[in-house]
């Protein structure tokens, strides 16, 4: 099993009898309430979180996009890539994802990862996804159009990859005479696509696909909705005559480490329902603006009304549907071996810092998940493999 | 009596039309949330005119075909519709988005039109006075605050949506926003070929639009001078339901049924 240690960045100084007058947190929350010497601070602790992650054994660290949102900072997370790869050696550096739908250029993503990969000599895995239904807000673009974007800035940035230029690329969405990116990636044919999603049956059957066999990441789900997604995704790669291999199949989720069940309870108890329930939820219209989804999904969704930040939630509800791992050395390591056994997955995404959580908890629990958690998780890989 | 459904193919283009009535033909065009139901406003206006009312593209049982994807194509699929009935001396009416697609037509063409009547229509900006975001408002919003009587407001969310019309609802809100997201409820090249519409022409406003604010109407004036501008007090975004019996008496006016 292989470990990214996964940052979301959150703005953590924040009023939140202040933030409930708004709808969200997300897009309507003034950023009146970002105070600069605050926002500094937390990028710099959190860069430091991130390049520990190569002293503790991670095989990635991670960043990912948001915008208008005090829930990550990182409206540009290739900022925060380029500056990981000067602090770290060996260490792969995920960029989990760029919203391709967003831009209007899909060229400047392909050219700036392309950067990256060579910056690190190979050290890229690159991340493609949609971006959250408010992000459509935000930055105007039509999410009727958001499917057929996504499949096309895709299909641009492996060409201009992969394909010697220049050549012209005539699309629905995007055209371009000129198509002759330099640089061009340092790994060859190009760097590692991963597609972390919240699943969609579509997306999954695209991922899977022999032609791509991009790793998919369940993102903040319950244990039977990442159970379901990962096996739709091996059910897909069968149908394709092949079999799904545990480095496609990856789960993220908010860790929670310290020496007691009852100590990592009570320790993450606010900072996990901060998440939870202060920097994620929006109200249905910014979560799914029309077209975001299909059609019939979006009936299905409108039918249960559950998803992320719909409802508010316990610290218990979300350990009993198995959204976060909190608890013991042991506890954790059981939870993740559960779900490995149950679904094949093979890549553990580690949201340590999660909401309000100190950088001193953070600080432990990622120590003590190095030391505690991992060594076992990757033993038991290994032997599972050499039995084979 | 109840208008007469029919299915027509337009250039491959399967929608749904409701019709009454005898005499000038009356195009009506509607707004985001469709026009399943026959109005009161329709049945009225069937007294002194042939009616037809469809449901656009992408709306209610209409096909939604993909190459449908801006409102000027909407204009483009209505030049077909009004060539295929073989329509001419129409009094075209359009509402909110209807409205848009109504002014769009008649830029482009309007030799089969004889009227234009706009009611609270989108489709130009004034900067600085953005219309409501209708994309951010909540189930119970939108009914609020399309209307100044909140009584109607009530009895519509009163009554339970069945499925089918649920899926109507979602159906017409996706091709909405396919439609109007960005530029959000406008199109920026359609004001400067406001001017070729010559035919008669009249603007219509709730006083209390809560969507499109009257002040637009002003805007809709400067481009078309010849305009007539109606202003109705206590009524919001919806005059042909809300006021329905001065917006039919308006038309006849237009039209030169008085009565």
């Amino acid at each position: 099993m292989k470990f990214v240690l996964f940052h979301l960045m959150p703005y953590r100084d924040l009023n939140f009898d202040e933030a409930k007058k708004y709808r969200s947190v997300w897009t309507l929350m003034p950023n009146s309430a970002y105070n600069p010497d605050k926002g500094a601070d937390e990028y710099e602790e959190y860069i430091d979180q991130l390049v520990s992650g190569e002293r503790l054994g991670y095989d990635v660290i991670a960043v990912n996009e948001h915008h208008q949102t005090p829930y990550g900072l990182m409206p540009a997370p290739n900022l925060i890539a380029s500056a990981l790869i000067q602090r770290t050696k060996k260490v792969k550096i995920g960029v989990f994802g760029r919203a391709l739908p967003l831009v209007n250029n899909p060229l400047n993503i392909a050219e700036e990862f392309a950067m990256l990969d060579n910056l690190s000599r190979g050290r890229l895995i690159t991340g493609f996804v949609r971006g959250i239904g408010a992000e459509y807000h935000t930055a105007g673009v039509n999410p009727a159009f958001s499917h057929g974007r996504f499949y096309e800035a895709h299909d641009l940035i492996v060409q201009a990859w992969t394909r010697s230029g220049p050549f012209a690329y005539e699309g629905e969405h995007f055209n371009f005479r000129y198509v002759n990116t330099w640089p061009r990636p340092y790994q060859q044919p190009h760097p590692p696509i991963w597609v972390p999603s919240q699943g969609s049956s579509e997306t999954i059957r695209w991922s899977a696909d022999p032609a791509r066999k991009y790793p998919f990441v369940v993102t903040f789900s319950t244990s039977d909705a990442v159970s379901n997604y990962l096996k739709m995704y091996r059910t897909e790669a069968s149908r394709f005559g092949y079999e799904a291999s545990s480095d496609q199949l990856g789960w993220a989720a908010p860790i929670y480490v310290a020496d007691t069940d009852e100590r990592a309870r009570e320790e993450a108890r606010i900072p996990l329902q901060r998440l939870f329930n202060n920097y994620l939820p929006m109200p249905w219209e910014m979560l799914l603006p029309p077209g975001y989804s299909s059609m019939a999904s979006t009936i299905e969704l409108a039918k249960v009304r559950t998803g992320i930040g719909v409802q508010e939630q316990t610290l218990e509800d979300l350990i009993e549907k198995g959204t976060v791992v909190v608890g013991s050395p042991k506890t954790v390591r059981d939870r993740i071996a559960s779900m490995r056994d149950k679904t094949g997955l093979g890549n553990m995404i580690c949201l340590h810092q999660f909401g309000t959580l100190s950088n001193e908890l953070t600080r432990r629990s990622m120590e003590m998940f190095s030391a505690e958690v991992m060594p076992s998780l990757r033993a038991k890989t290994l032997a599972s493999a050499a039995a084979e | 009596m109840a208008p007469v459904a029919k299915r027509l193919d337009i250039n491959g283009v399967q929608i749904s039309t409701l019709r009454q009535g005898q005499g000038q033909p009356l195009l009506f065009l509607h707004g985001a949330n469709g026009a399943s139901a026959w109005l009161p406003l329709f049945e009225e206006l069937s007294n002194a005119y042939d009616v037809i009312v469809p449901e656009h593209p992408g709306f209610g049982l209409s096909d939604d075909p993909d190459w449908i994807k801006s409102i000027p194509d909407i204009a483009m699929f209505y030049l077909d519709f009004l060539e295929q009935l073989k329509l001419s001396n129409v009094a075209l009416v359009g509402t909110s988005l209807g409205g848009w697609i109504a002014a769009e037509v008649a830029v482009r063409s309007s030799t089969t039109l004889a009227s234009l009547t706009l009611v609270c229509p989108a489709g130009v900006r004034v900067r600085g006075t953005p219309i409501a975001d209708t994309f951010m408002w909540g189930p119970e919003e939108s009914v609020r605050n399309l209307f100044f009587n909140q009584a109607i407001a009530d009895r519509m969310l009163s009554v339970k949506p069945t499925e089918e019309q649920l899926t109507a609802l979602l159906k017409n809100r996706f091709s909405t926003t396919k439609l109007a997201w960005e530029p959000r409820g406008f199109n920026p090249d359609l004001e400067k070929w406001l001017h070729r519409i010559k035919i008669p022409t009249q603007v219509i406003w709730g006083s209390e639009d809560k969507l499109i604010p009257a002040a637009y109407a002003e805007k809709w004036k400067e481009n078309i001078p010849h305009a007539t501008v109606s202003v109705l007090q206590e009524c919001g975004h919806l005059p042909h339901i809300e006021k329905s019996d001065v917006v039919a008496s308006k038309i006849h006016r237009l039209t030169g049924h008085a009565q």
